[in-house]
């Protein structure tokens, strides 16, 4: 079983569309397993036919809290937090601000009079359902929730453990973007990361990072030009860092307002516009990445 | 006035917006003599404002975090602290401690509860800060180390260091936050007075902004208007949902592939485009009202 993961550090590249189009692709010869890791905003749903979800609740982490009848002003919570989650009104009742604390447990520790507890919180859901691909995983973590990282762990674990025991060949996961915990959580245990680029100057700055953090983790890379025909300078410089970095470029995928209309008809590319010429550039990229993937 | 630029979904225009607005601000002079307009860049992940905007740095500082070290020699293995560490960043076998540096939040527990007082702490680089000028934008930064999972620290730091209550009134202030919705953002957003939501008329994009929504609206309490762009390519969902929750759209920017183009470069778009100008001096006079009614008794 391999695991790809589609990653770009810029957000906006196409890393869902294109993560949907290659699963349609590589499905075709046998179902795989389908991870939208990308949990605070998670949109690889909407270009699938979902059905049969079931909804689970999260829990990822407990906020303080205060029994005021057993607290004794000391104040010695206000100094052992580091996050400023204990707030003081009046200098007379302390309280913990929810929206500060990350659950670290330093004040429940410390407190001598025993007069914290660590309350468990439901931070969001994640689901399992069928989709016409194969199986597929994703989450909602509530806004302003915390420890993404550790819940796309869970689905990315959870597709994995489901593709062992129905021994599917690939696990596909749609990553987030940025280059911190929860896409560090989303290369755990990766086969091969596809950077999807945009020739622009923020994609270049943008893939540059995330393939530092990729080649950090030891992952093999290859990339795909997104919306090419924009900017063919950046283009160049982009197969230009690939060839310095031995990053095998699959394909160059041109702006094609057809992408919005798949979206909206809620479909893949392949699905949607199977002879355009995007689709025959992912169908390319995946004949050439399936030979990595399934030797 | 601190006004965050937010979005859900990434790529829809966050860092276009903030830079054109702090540019636009500028060249009209609308900044007092003495108040520069400040423009923090709190997508330390990846930041990209400084890419259109090439300032003269002057600072460039290191933000650290306090991570435990465990004196082996001291240790009796006793494993209070793998018990007491939220994050599983430490395991202990019968004869040696095994820290994860990428899993720990800096937050001092183990070092406080270790009963044999073997843990001592050490700064570990996050990653850096850079403060510099363009014209007379300040202008801060963050770059999160590679390798390194939270950004937090680096934006709460520069938040502490440039961001001072009684200053931020009647100066404006201009947060670029990054894409999603959780911890990195509530970061940037805390203690805004203000929120710009960019989205784009998509599927894609109204599922997200209805998160972004419920972040500043049900969680944070912080007024919010929209900015859609790429206005014309997609369809009436996100302008229905801010109609139905009255949310005001008081900027929209058509998609034309020569702006596209003018972006890929680096370039400013209201230098360019000198049409948008009239777009964001929409937005600039809503801010401006926004601004005078927090004044307001």
């Amino acid at each position: 079983m391999k695991q790809l993961v589609v990653l770009s550090g810029k957000g906006g590249s196409g890393k869902t569309t294109v993560c949907a189009s290659l699963a349609h692709l590589a499905s075709q010869n046998h179902p795989v397993a389908l991870v939208d890791a990308d949990v605070d905003a998670a949109n690889l749903a909407l270009l699938l036919s979902v059905s049969g979800q079931q909804k689970k609740p999260y829990f990822g982490g407990s906020l303080a809290q205060i029994i005021q009848e057993r607290c004794t002003d000391c104040g010695i919570c206000m100094q052992v937090c580091r996050f400023s989650a204990v707030k003081n009104q009046d200098n007379r009742m302390y309280s913990i601000d929810p929206i500060n604390c990350e659950g670290c447990a330093a004040c429940f520790y410390q407190c001598p009079s025993h007069a914290i507890e660590m309350v468990e919180q439901q931070s969001g859901t994640w689901h399992r359902a069928e989709t016409q691909f194969g199986v597929f995983f994703d989450a909602h973590l509530y806004p302003g929730q915390e420890n993404s990282g550790r819940l796309v762990t869970h689905i990315v674990q959870q597709a994995r453990d489901e593709a062992n025991m129905q021994e599917l060949p690939l696990v596909f996961v749609d990553g987030p973007p940025g280059i911190g915990c929860p896409v560090i959580a989303a290369c755990t245990n990766a086969n091969i990361a596809l950077l999807v680029a945009e020739p622009t100057i923020t994609g270049l700055h943008d893939l540059k990072r995330i393939y530092a953090t990729v080649k950090h983790f030891g992952i093999t890379a290859f990339a795909i030009i997104n919306k090419a025909d924009i900017n063919s300078d950046f283009v160049q410089r982009i197969k230009s860092f690939c060839v310095n970095n031995n990053i095998e470029l699959l394909a160059e995928l041109p702006f094609d307002e057809i992408v919005v209309k798949a979206m909206l008809a809620g479909k893949t590319l392949i699905d949607f516009t199977p002879r355009s010429l995007i689709s025959q550039q992912l169908r390319f990229a995946w004949d050439k990445l399936q030979g990595f993937l399934l030797t | 006035m601190v006004i965050s630029i937010i979005s859900g979904k990434g790529g829809t225009g966050k860092t276009t917006v903030a830079v054109n607005l702090a540019a636009f601000f500028a060249e009209n002079s609308q900044i007092p003599q003495d108040q520069s307009l400040l423009l923090m860049d709190c997508d330390v992940e990846e930041p990209n404002a400084a890419l259109f905007l090439n300032p003269s740095f002057d600072l460039n500082e290191s933000v650290n975090q306090p991570i435990p070290i465990f004196d082996e020699q001291i240790c009796i293995h006793c494993g209070h602290c793998a018990d007491v560490c939220q994050y599983h960043a430490i395991a202990v076998t019968h004869e040696k401690v095994i820290f994860f540096p990428e899993l720990c939040h800096a937050c001092g527990s183990c070092t406080l509860e270790c009963p044999e007082q073997a843990i001592t702490e050490i700064p570990d680089e996050v990653g850096v800060m850079q403060h510099g000028w363009v014209g007379t934008i300040e202008f801060v930064h963050g770059k999160l180390n590679i390798g390194h999972a939270s950004p937090v620290p680096i934006i709460r730091y520069m938040k502490a260091k440039y961001l001072q209550p009684e200053k931020s009134s009647s100066r404006l202030v201009i947060i670029d936050a990054s894409p999603g919705v959780t911890c990195p953002v509530v970061a940037s957003l805390q203690d805004s007075d203000f929120a710009l939501l960019v989205t784009e008329p998509t599927p894609f994009g109204l599922h997200d902004l209805r998160q972004a929504y419920q972040l500043v609206h049900a969680e944070l309490h912080i007024p919010a208007a929209v900015v859609i762009n790429k206005c014309d390519l997609g369809d009436q969902g996100v302008e229905n949902f801010c109609k139905s929750e009255n949310i005001p759209v008081i900027m929209r920017i058509p998609f034309k592939r020569e702006y596209a183009v003018s972006y890929s470069k680096g370039k400013l778009l209201i230098l360019e485009h000198p049409e948008l100008r009239f777009e964001f001096s929409k937005l600039a006079d809503y801010l401006n009202r926004q601004q005078w009614q927090d004044q307001q008794p």
